[in-house]
């Protein structure tokens, strides 16, 4: 496919329709979004925030092991699920919870592979997810093999492949973008930059222009857009997913974005963030620019915000109440599904590992029982 | 039946599955009109077309992680890798991805995929064109891994693994590529021997001797020159190396008592250390003598000219099984000689050189 250079390069500066307070800009590029769906939007970023707030706290309560938060990345997770239909699929990372949450995943069910109870708490097919990858950018390489599995099936289905900054150095980025391409697959690769791969910054990621650049090396088109201006996010994403679906191929699309928190609970981002970058992010809040062109625009009452909220909280409340119940996983579920049958060694290993947990019952009962005999004493 | 060479067979097996399931599609690295430098795609994508028979970009990694996503969306994909040593960048595709997959989710996916990989020395190649990697596969859960040894296995292993629900590791021997004999293509995968059952291909009663891949014919061969000097071996191909048989093994080993272990791959974490210390654990009442494993050596694949060197031969597995057999005092390969029976006095310790 021979594409003019110019189709392919981004733009000078990020796609951005909304300044820091919400002020319209005069963009260009793209068509504005309907304000129907950055109401809708706007929705789904408040819902989104108070997940991330909900789950961090629930790492503080030690209710989930770990948490890597989406907080001020919130417009790139809400634009990355509601462009697509139904029949479309996301192949997210570990800090896409918010995203997958929003192709209609229950919350809890999302939170089942930071619980530690299993690796994935949802059926993929049920919800056209992938399960959330942790090691960077092999959901990439699964994502285009999907998107050719929909194309020799003659379906126009669409799949948004999700990754970070740290992932576009990895190998799989790579064949992932070039295979997209080569045959002319409908994935929208949609990176976060989020400036950091835990400590290490983007300077030590690319010496490219940007990341959008690499995508005339694959000879697909290169998008730079403000990640904190869901907006701009929404139109670039629409435009990137119509194109998919039209057989038009794959899209690099490149979010500017910042993670407001550290890499996880585990992280310390005092070690290699100065506090006055952060804060310069925290006055770019997407929720607060989107919120304020609402409001000017007429399209958020003060009863819309109070039912927004209430729909956060009651999202909230399911997914504490969903993380309070006390649930250990079956031990049996060790052996299950390793492969489409059980081998006869892995039934072996579970009846040893049951003696185990049989002898140890059996001791655990020994000892209150001696413990009650000497209290009776 | 019809006379075909282990490279027609696999090629008879992959014409099978494409005109017998449409969810089957080939992937691979010139697999397409060039026919897989190995030839055993031939013919197929002129006849199935190229949406079936997918030329791929040199990617190792991109080609099973594409899989993988194939497979999520109804396929059944069979990838070629063009030979062992090119492998490794789709490893962490394979043991991270795809042998997780079905157990991840909890069962919800499978991933029906088939990894074609010629393995083994012995054809003269350059370097990284003969390795012997089975025991990382066989090591990793979620996976089988599995060696064909004839056309006639050839044949129906081939149309096993792809209508296996787990995902499969083929290794096909290169020095057997060419090997020829009377082949039912037509065989009902109903009533074959299962994709998981080893084949005792010569019996014998006085040693059992359990190899896969190219050495089972090197082992049929030291069979028969044993048989000619009164030693009668038992042969087993073991086929499948994850699960393994063990029932079948352990019945032959119980019956002769002595275990030899014969493989092209180094010695040092290779699969025999597996047969050997399962079976020990399982026959140790039935043991006449210590297993002995017959292997490579623990070095990088040599070059071509130094290769004989290196893979075991009908010599070097008669050795293993004269040791077995307590016909050798002290094994040339083997660097501690036998304990004598005062093992249990204290031994001064060696100077340190």
């Amino acid at each position: 496919m021979a594409h003019e250079d110019s189709e392919l390069l981004p733009g000078e500066t990020p796609v951005r329709f909304l300044d820091q307070d919400g002020r319209a800009l005069d963009e260009t590029r793209y068509p504005m979004p309907p304000l129907s769906e950055l109401q809708a939007a706007y929705r789904a970023l408040v819902v989104a925030r108070r997940i991330n707030e909900q789950c961090s706290a629930l790492v503080r309560q030690g209710r989930l092991a770990v948490y890597p938060s989406s907080h001020g990345q919130e417009a790139c997770e809400v634009a990355a699920a509601l462009p697509l239909a139904e029949r479309d699929w996301l192949f997210p990372t570990y800090r896409d919870a918010v995203a997958v949450i929003g192709r209609g995943v229950p919350p809890a069910e999302a939170m089942v592979l930071l619980q530690g109870d299993w690796h994935s708490g949802y059926d993929p097919r049920e919800h056209g997810v992938a399960p959330q990858a942790t090691p960077l950018a092999t959901q990439l390489l699964h994502a285009a093999g999907f998107a050719h599995a929909a194309k020799l099936r003659g379906e126009d289905t669409v799949v948004v492949a999700m990754c970070g900054d740290g992932a576009t150095s990895e190998g799989d980025f790579h064949e992932a973008l070039n295979l997209a391409a080569v045959f002319g697959l409908a994935v929208v690769f949609l990176v976060q930059n989020n400036g950091f791969a835990i400590s290490v910054p983007l300077s030590r990621q690319t010496a490219a222009a940007s990341l959008a650049h690499k995508a005339i090396g694959y000879g697909m088109p290169g998008v730079r857009v403000d990640g904190n201006d869901a907006a701009a996010l929404l139109a670039v994403m629409h435009a990137a997913v119509d194109r998919a679906r039209a057989g038009g191929g794959p899209t690099l699309v490149e979010a500017h974005t910042y993670r407001i928190q550290a890499h996880t609970n585990a992280d310390d981002d005092t070690r290699y963030r100065d506090r006055a970058e952060v804060q310069e992010w925290v006055a770019r809040d997407p929720l607060i620019r989107l919120r304020s062109y609402l409001r000017v625009c007429d399209a958020l009452s003060a009863a819309a915000e109070d039912e927004i909220t209430a729909e956060a909280e009651a999202v909230a409340a399911e997914l504490r109440d969903a993380l309070q119940a006390e649930h250990v996983p079956d031990p049996e579920d060790l052996f299950r599904h390793v492969y489409a049958e059980r081998t006869p060694r892995l039934e072996e290993q579970w009846a040893m590992l049951a003696d185990e947990l049989a002898r140890d019952a059996e001791s655990e009962h020994a000892e209150s029982e001696h413990a009650e005999h000497e209290e009776a004493r | 039946m019809t006379r075909l060479t282990f490279g027609g067979a696999l090629r008879s097996a992959l014409h099978r599955a494409l005109a017998e399931d449409d969810r089957v599609v080939l992937l691979g690295e010139d697999i397409g009109v060039n026919g897989g430098v190995f030839r055993v795609t031939d013919g197929l994508q002129a006849e199935f077309g190229p949406r079936r028979v997918i030329d791929t970009p040199l990617a190792e990694a991109g080609i099973l992680g594409t899989a993988v996503g194939l497979a999520m969306h109804g396929f059944r994909p069979v990838v070629e890798i063009q030979f062992d040593g090119f492998v490794y960048p789709a490893f962490d595709q394979i043991v991270s991805q795809l042998a997780k997959m079905h157990y991840r989710t909890g069962g919800a996916v499978t991933l029906p995929i088939t990894m074609r990989i010629p393995v083994g020395g012995g054809i003269g190649a350059a370097e990284h064109h003969s390795e012997s990697p089975e025991a990382y596969f066989a090591h990793t859960a979620g996976i089988r891994t599995v060696v064909a040894s004839t056309p006639q296995d050839g044949a129906v292993m081939l149309r096993q693994a792809i209508a296996c629900d787990d995902p499969v590791v083929f290794f096909e021997p290169k020095r057997r590529y060419h090997v020829k004999a009377e082949v039912d293509e037509r065989v009902d995968l109903r009533t074959a021997l299962p994709l998981d059952r080893a084949r005792v291909v010569a019996e014998g009663t006085d040693v059992t001797v359990v190899t896969y891949g190219a050495m089972t014919g090197v082992c049929l061969d030291a069979a028969a020159a044993a048989g000619d000097e009164g030693v009668s071996i038992e042969v087993i191909d073991l086929r499948s190396l994850s699960p393994v048989d063990w029932e079948s093994v352990e019945a032959s080993v119980r019956r002769t008592g002595r275990l030899v272990v014969v493989h092209e791959a180094a010695r040092h974490g290779g699969f025999g250390a597996e047969i050997a210390a399962t079976l020990t654990e399982r026959c140790f009442p039935f043991l006449e003598a210590a297993p002995v494993r017959v292997t490579g050596h623990d070095i990088p694949y040599p070059v071509a000219k130094l290769e004989k060197h290196h893979l075991p031969d009908l010599d070097r597995v008669l050795d293993g099984v004269d040791r077995v057999l307590g016909r050798v005092a002290a094994s040339p390969v083997s660097a501690e000689p036998a304990p004598a029976t005062e093992s249990l006095a204290v031994r001064t310790p060696e100077p340190v050189r």
